[in-house]
């Protein structure tokens, strides 16, 4: 019998966890990787990882699992796989835990459980506040193990830049590039998991990391995969303004008993701890009597933008409100919390514990991402799957904090066993497919290459990207107006226009970083558009996108999928409906118990 | 003016691994709240020299930009540390950029730490569980036990113990302790310890935990506070213990 082989691009949470089903299903794996697989983004998550295990005796069942993360979605999620990803969380956390992973226990040695956003059941499961580290430490172990054995070849260093597709549209293989040496080599495979992560780069700064770009993303709807419901953009109420990056302060401090206030008195200048509590406006209590401090986080960043805009009640008339836990006993802080009090400490030199932390929102998470069915992670094009962030499927409109560990292990261990079915039902290989289309595409990618190197402009790469990130972030993320999403797309289309104009500034063959941000940047641009354009038609209010000209969620007219199509070098848009088979849609708000 | 405020950045430059490094100064803009990795990013969008030189981008590893996902380290004022939580304002200047001195340089402050993950295989740093398929939950743990071990499990690998070790140089494979903490942490473990005696075996021999000739440099290095010198002194006491029975048993 033929061996299939299966290559992963990605080794964060979701990547890894097809890894480990692919090499358990005895096929072997290349695991393709920007960094050394334990330094992806993953670790960057902090609060924890939802599953419905009413390990505190609340009634809680993963049926209310389901409806929190539907109605949390605002209704745009497809309801069949939220629903067995709910199902299959208890048992990840299990497995997880059977891994090593050194969750916080109770007195009787089970795990712990805190509350988190858009639920009032204790159901997340915590290490510390640095919960995503030590998922993806966890499975990073399994996979080196697998690694150990023979059955995953790692690719670290080596950034994807395009799948082979031969002439039946059918996908043979992908070009990489190694970082260092910077040749472009083809690597054949049956079928390819896509587990690229975020896309926080396109906004400049975001809470992601560097390499969060989504162009892996972009580059597989350039080559006919489609992207669904780009539009809708997560940005988290609480993260540290910083130069670099918008460093995020976890929900957990509020699932832990953090407060978020303002002082009463608009441009107050007294010291946080010297304001009396009775002229402190506790204004998601107040406003959110029901769910208080843990609405879910598109409700919480149009408050604090509402607070800091509208009523001009933003910290000493700047753009920051006080995240508060220094009434919580220091002891319980360092057990629980300690992961993020440090970054805060670290990062701007005051201690949380004792001074009320200024946060802001920040760009977060896309709940948009490449297209998959509604059954095995599978993309449009044959052979091609994706799972975690990089794909639509689980979160809808908004998406609640501490799922995204889970529906990256769930998508990740569902593409694995898929793609190996996929592989071995095959009649032909890949390599039956003719070198000339491997060849075609080498060539392309390296005259690319070649061109950039060669391309003797003006424009500087970092810069093209700032402007892109400011303008993405002032018209394109929290409050959205047609005019300025119209300006948003002409202003991108000019940026790719003077991406012809580039000068690298660096022409070296040898570990040239300006060369591949560059190409990520090119792409970068166009996933910005599909997204841009995507919330430019989506005329009503849902979940994190906001129009003021359409302040309602419109069923009618708008409950259905995005799905942006690359036609003729162009971007289309269509609609396809929402399999809403399991929880009929039902008016959303957090202000009373649903 | 702090408007106007200078920040000067002296940056150790190698071409390859095989080419000889030279330095560097940018004379760059200050900004508030300015770390390490801006004033990289700034050299980037504009690649001249103090003296008005073109010059390239200097070529480094970053990615979470909070210290935990271990890319960054490098020798900044000839401390081994973290750039993205390097702060400006906190560093005397000009401010010197080297790249870790123990890895091998693959370009600028890129350098390769792949000796270190292959050193995870060595010692089998993992919980090898029989699969992925539902085996329902896992072994219980006192609360106590897993406020120990969790520190332990937070080591990002960014090998600045090694850096400021003297026992790791030219002459020494010395595994360091970012690997030998990780023995005692697997060895906590419930499941872990049923294999204890395996990772053990591995920071035995060349290389292993009898290396350490207790300098206690790598604790005061490790970003993340890992009580890296009691997870030695652990790991040797567990060592001696396995080859005294080793001996008695013949």
């Amino acid at each position: 019998m033929r061996q299939p082989k299966i290559i992963v691009v990605g080794g964060g949470l979701a990547g890894l966890m097809a890894t480990i089903r692919v090499a358990e299903a005895g096929v072997p794996v290349d695991l393709f990787s920007i960094v050394p697989v334990k330094r992806s983004h993953s670790v960057c998550a902090q609060g924890g990882i939802n599953a419905a295990k009413n390990q505190k005796g609340e009634g809680d069942t993963t049926a209310k699992h389901f409806d929190d993360t539907i109605y949390g979605g605002d209704f745009l999620a497809n309801q069949p796989l939220v629903k067995r990803m709910c199902e299959a969380a208890p048992g990840i956390i299990d497995l997880l835990d059977r891994m090593g992973v050194m969750f916080n226990r109770t007195p009787e040695g089970l795990l712990d459980y805190r509350r988190f956003g858009g639920t009032l059941y204790h159901r997340t499961a915590f290490a510390g506040a640095t919960t995503g580290q030590q998922l993806l430490y966890a499975l990073d172990e399994q996979v080196r193990r697998h690694e150990s054995d023979g059955k995953v070849k790692k690719f670290e260093g080596c950034t994807f830049l395009s799948t082979v597709i031969d002439d039946r549209g059918v996908c043979r293989g992908i070009t990489a590039m190694d970082l260092r040496s910077m040749e472009v080599k083809t690597y054949t495979a049956d079928a390819v998991i896509f587990c690229t992560g975020g896309i926080g780069a396109i906004f400049g700064r975001s809470t992601n990391s560097v390499v969060c770009t989504g162009s892996a993303q972009s580059v597989l709807f350039q080559q006919g995969v489609d992207y669904a419901n780009g539009e809708f953009i997560q940005v988290h109420p609480t993260a540290i303004p910083g130069e670099d990056k918008l460093r995020l302060m976890s929900e957990s401090a509020r699932g832990e008993g953090g407060r978020v206030w303002v002082p009463k008195k608009p441009g107050d200048s007294r010291p946080a701890k010297s304001i009396p509590e009775n002229e402190r406006f506790y204004f998601l209590e107040e406003w959110y009597p029901k769910y208080g401090n843990l609405v879910p986080r598109d409700i919480a960043t149009r408050a604090i933008h509402r607070i800091v805009y509208q009523e001009k009640l933003g910290i000493d008339g700047q753009a920051a409100v006080y995240l508060d836990v220094t009434h919580i006993p220091p002891e319980v802080l360092d057990r629980k919390l300690e992961g993020i009090l440090e970054i805060y400490e670290k990062f701007l030199g005051v201690n949380p514990r004792t001074e009320p932390m200024k946060v802001f929102p920040a760009m977060h998470y896309t709940m948009g991402g490449i297209w998959v069915n509604g059954e095995d992670q599978a993309t449009n094009v044959p052979g091609i799957y994706a799972a975690g962030e990089c794909e639509y499927q689980y979160h809808g409109a908004n998406r609640l904090g501490a799922n995204s560990l889970v529906s990256c292990i769930f998508g990740g261990g569902l593409a694995g066993p898929a793609a190996v079915k996929y592989a071995r039902n095959l009649e032909k290989g890949a390599e039956s497919a003719p070198s000339s289309v491997f060849d075609r595409e080498r060539r392309r990618q390296e005259e690319k290459n070649q061109a950039l190197l060669s391309s003797d402009g003006t424009e500087n790469p970092i810069t093209i990207w700032r402007e892109m990130g400011e303008l993405m972030t002032e018209h394109v993320t929290v409050t959205r107006v047609n005019k300025d999403l119209e300006l948003a797309d002409t202003e991108l289309r000019a940026l790719s226009e003077r991406m012809k104009k580039i000068n690298l500034s660096d022409r070296a063959r040898w570990s040239n970083q300006t060369l591949n941000f560059a190409r990520e940047l090119e792409n970068m641009i166009i996933l910005a558009r599909v997204i841009t354009l995507g919330a430019l038609r989506r005329n009503e209010s849902r979940g994190a996108h906001y129009k003021p000209e359409f302040p309602n969620r419109d069923d009618p007219s708008w409950l259905k999928t995005t799905r942006a199509k690359w036609v003729n070098e162009e971007i289309q848009i269509a609609y396809e409906p929402v399999d809403i088979s399991q929880i009929p849609p039902r008016a959303r708000r957090y202000d009373a118990a649903k | 003016m702090a408007e106007s405020k200078q920040v000067i950045v002296r940056v150790k430059r190698q071409d390859g691994p095989k080419d000889s490094p030279r330095w560097e100064e940018f004379a760059l803009q200050w900004r508030p709240s300015m770390n390490v990795i801006i004033c990289l990013r700034d050299i980037a969008e504009n690649p001249v020299t103090r003296s008005g030189k073109k010059t390239t981008p200097v070529s480094y590893e970053s990615n979470c930009l909070e210290e935990v996902c271990g890319s960054c380290a490098m020798l900044i004022n000839g401390r081994a540390r973290m750039a993205c939580s390097a702060l400006v304002d906190q560093l005397d200047q000009p401010i010197r950029i080297e790249p870790l001195s123990k890895f091998p340089v693959v370009r600028d402050l890129s350098v390769d730490r792949h000796f270190m993950f292959e050193s995870l295989k060595r010692v089998k740093a993992w919980i090898p569980i029989d699969g992925t398929y539902d085996l329902g939950e896992g072994p219980r743990m006192s609360s106590e036990v897993q406020q120990k071990a969790y520190p332990l499990s937070r080591c990002i690998s960014c090998g600045n113990c090694l850096e400021v070790c003297p026992q790791v140089n030219e002459q020494s494979d010395f595994i360091g302790a970012a690997i030998i903490s990780q023995v005692r942490l697997f060895n906590m473990h419930p499941t872990g310890a049923m294999h204890a005696k395996e990772r053990i075996r591995g920071v035995m021999g060349h290389g292993g935990v009898e290396d350490c000739a207790n300098a206690q440099n790598c604790v005061k290095a490790c970003p993340k506070e890992i009580p890296l010198t009691e997870s030695i002194a652990e790991v040797n006491r567990q060592a001696w213990k396995l080859a005294l029975l080793g001996w008695l048993i013949g």
